[in-house]
């Protein structure tokens, strides 16, 4: 062991990388890259008379693509996903911007505080917006009290407007703590100068701030779109009857209606949706592993 | 305001001081209080003294909570619940910290594909992982049960705990390492006593992580659970047929113990760096 020749070394190297890159290599391809290829098979197989039949064929993407209910719910899917993620941007990034750059020595515990609510049940917090939201809920009984209101109204519950109010609230912490690290990063003498440079402070924010927080931006917005994509928890408990989203058309389909191609379909059709995502954040830089 | 700024312009307008955060410290507030308002409410309800889930207040009991204490299958629901989460993440941090150490210490083909691939069940949404695995060991003839659980979590729980050793791993001086070797001492000495203890709390949190999120997942456990069930899939179940308080004290629980372990962890990998 104390003198070791070049030859031997290489070969340690070697094992060394097998015994650190197989295992976990090996484990993700056994349980979910095979997975997602047989997904993607399943979606050009076909349901005939309840059974699989396994050969290549585009009929459940004709389905998708004529079936006008099916094409609704896709364009109702990402028009949630992209609102959310438009909401839950301008909420953070003030937020971002005083626990990066005010923080001061709070700023860990500012940042644990974002990190909390997390920590209790994705579930529970999505029916808890259903006791704020519903007809004897917390918004009526406060607006009755205050007299703005004579008897209870069901109009904030169970529609689009609740669906979008409860997903920004459960992903809003995805998107605000990229922004506190992006914030933290952002080099304060730039800011400082562009001050002394006379140029008021919404210039500052629109040409120095904002460009540099962008990878942060972009981050956070990859996350609460994906999430939104794949949902299906928060439509069914606050969500209108008519709302659906991708997520329930998948889970229905690998459930009671029983059709797995089709729904292994609409699962690529998501799949497809969130990569087009990522690319275009990836073309921004905001992922780079550094 | 581009050109050259003579003297007595610049003394007319003195460089502008940046503003009090006055606006920025209010909407903080308001977030925080956006971000408490449905933890608050359910702690209310966790209270009251009505059999429905639901305003108005009728007054204070802590039936629910006794309830709770007593109720069996959340009690049988939350062992499996912990033996899942402790299962998936002793699978999921091992191959996080090997997967850490070949991308940080070895050069190898597609080790960029490599990377963006392990992240894979964390950039697509759960649902795809869940229905894919599902088709998977349906084929495979594997029956559902908690173990194809465990399996689905810790695919996902492999890009949580992967996330921040590889961030520490990186910040390593490699020249410790060096002389670590330079001293004679072997590979598994210099990994155990010189990069470990190093990488110690990126290792934790990362655990730390993946624990809570596969406690606290629904939407792979659906498609992969059989016939025992874990908490979060309980709580499901109920949420859709009999919504009493009692959920409302059994969410209350979990999330003061969830929070106190994620603070104590905070309070020690921060004593730990400091």
């Amino acid at each position: 062991m104390t003198s070791i020749a070049p030859p031997q070394r290489r070969t340690r190297r070697q094992a060394g990388l097998y015994a650190t890159l197989l295992p976990p290599l090996l484990w993700m391809t056994l349980l979910y890259f095979v997975p997602i290829v047989l997904l993607i098979s399943y979606s050009v197989w076909r349901l005939e008379a309840f059974d699989i039949v396994k050969e290549f064929s585009l009929t459940n993407f004709q389905t998708i693509a004529t079936n006008s209910a099916y094409r609704t719910v896709i364009l109702r899917t990402v028009f949630t996903a992209l609102s959310v993620t438009a909401i839950d941007i301008v909420i953070a990034l003030p937020i971002g911007y005083f626990i990066g750059c005010y923080g001061g020595r709070f700023r860990s515990l500012l940042t644990l505080l974002v990190l909390l609510p997390l920590w209790s049940s994705y579930l529970v917090r999505v029916f808890a917006w259903k006791i704020i939201l519903g007809y004897n809920g917390v918004i009526n009984t406060a607006l009755i009290s205050l007299g703005i209101l004579q008897e209870p109204s069901s109009v904030f519950l169970y529609n689009q407007f609740s669906t979008t109010l409860t997903f920004v609230h459960v992903w809003l912490p995805f998107m605000i703590l990229p922004l506190i690290t992006a914030f933290e990063r952002l080099p304060k003498s730039l800011l400082e100068a562009s001050a002394d440079l006379n140029a008021p402070p919404w210039t500052t924010f629109r040409r120095i701030t904002l460009p540099l927080v962008t990878p942060g931006i972009l981050a956070g917005s990859i996350s609460t779109f994906a999430l939104t994509m794949g949902d299906f928890i928060t439509p069914s408990l606050v969500g209108s009857p008519s709302g659906i989203m991708l997520g329930n058309v998948i889970s229905s389909q690998f459930g009671v209606a029983y059709n797995w191609p089709l729904g292994a379909a609409f699962a690529l059709v998501v799949m497809l949706i969130v990569f087009a995502g990522l690319a275009i954040v990836l073309k921004q830089g905001a992922l780079e592993m550094e | 305001m581009n050109g050259t700024v003579n003297p007595t312009e610049l003394a007319e307008n003195p460089p502008r001081s940046q503003s009090k955060p006055w606006f920025l410290g209010s909407w903080t507030i308001l977030v925080y209080a956006f971000l408490y308002l449905p933890l608050g409410v359910l702690v209310l309800m966790s209270l009251n003294d009505s059999t429905i889930l639901s305003l108005p207040f009728k007054g204070v009991t802590l039936d629910w909570y006794r309830l709770t204490f007593g109720d069996r299958a959340i009690q049988q629901t939350l062992i499996n619940s912990l033996k899942v989460a402790s299962s998936a993440t002793l699978l999921a941090t091992g191959f996080g910290l090997l997967s850490a150490f070949a991308i940080y210490r070895y050069q190898f083909f597609g080790k960029n594909t490599f990377r963006i691939a392990l992240n894979l069940p964390i950039l697509l949404p759960g649902i795809v992982t869940g229905v894919a695995m599902l088709a998977y060991f349906s084929d495979l003839g594997l029956e559902l049960s908690l173990l194809t659980v465990i399996l689905g979590h810790a695919v996902f729980g492999i890009p949580v705990a992967l996330g921040p050793i590889l961030t520490r791993l990186t910040q390593f001086p490699r020249s410790l390492e060096e002389a670590a070797y330079d001293l004679g001492a072997r590979p598994g000495e210099v990994f155990r006593d010189v990069i470990f203890p190093y990488i110690r709390s990126a290792v934790i949190s990362g655990a730390l992580l993946a624990f809570t999120l596969s406690f606290d997942e629904v939407v792979v456990t659906i498609f992969l659970t059989g016939r025992d069930n874990t908490l979060p899939m309980e709580i499901w179940g109920r949420l859709r047929t009999n919504i009493t308080p009692e959920i409302a004290a059994v969410a209350t629980l979990i999330s003061a113990a969830s929070g106190a372990i994620v603070v104590m962890s905070q309070f020690i990998t921060q004593e730990e760096r400091s």
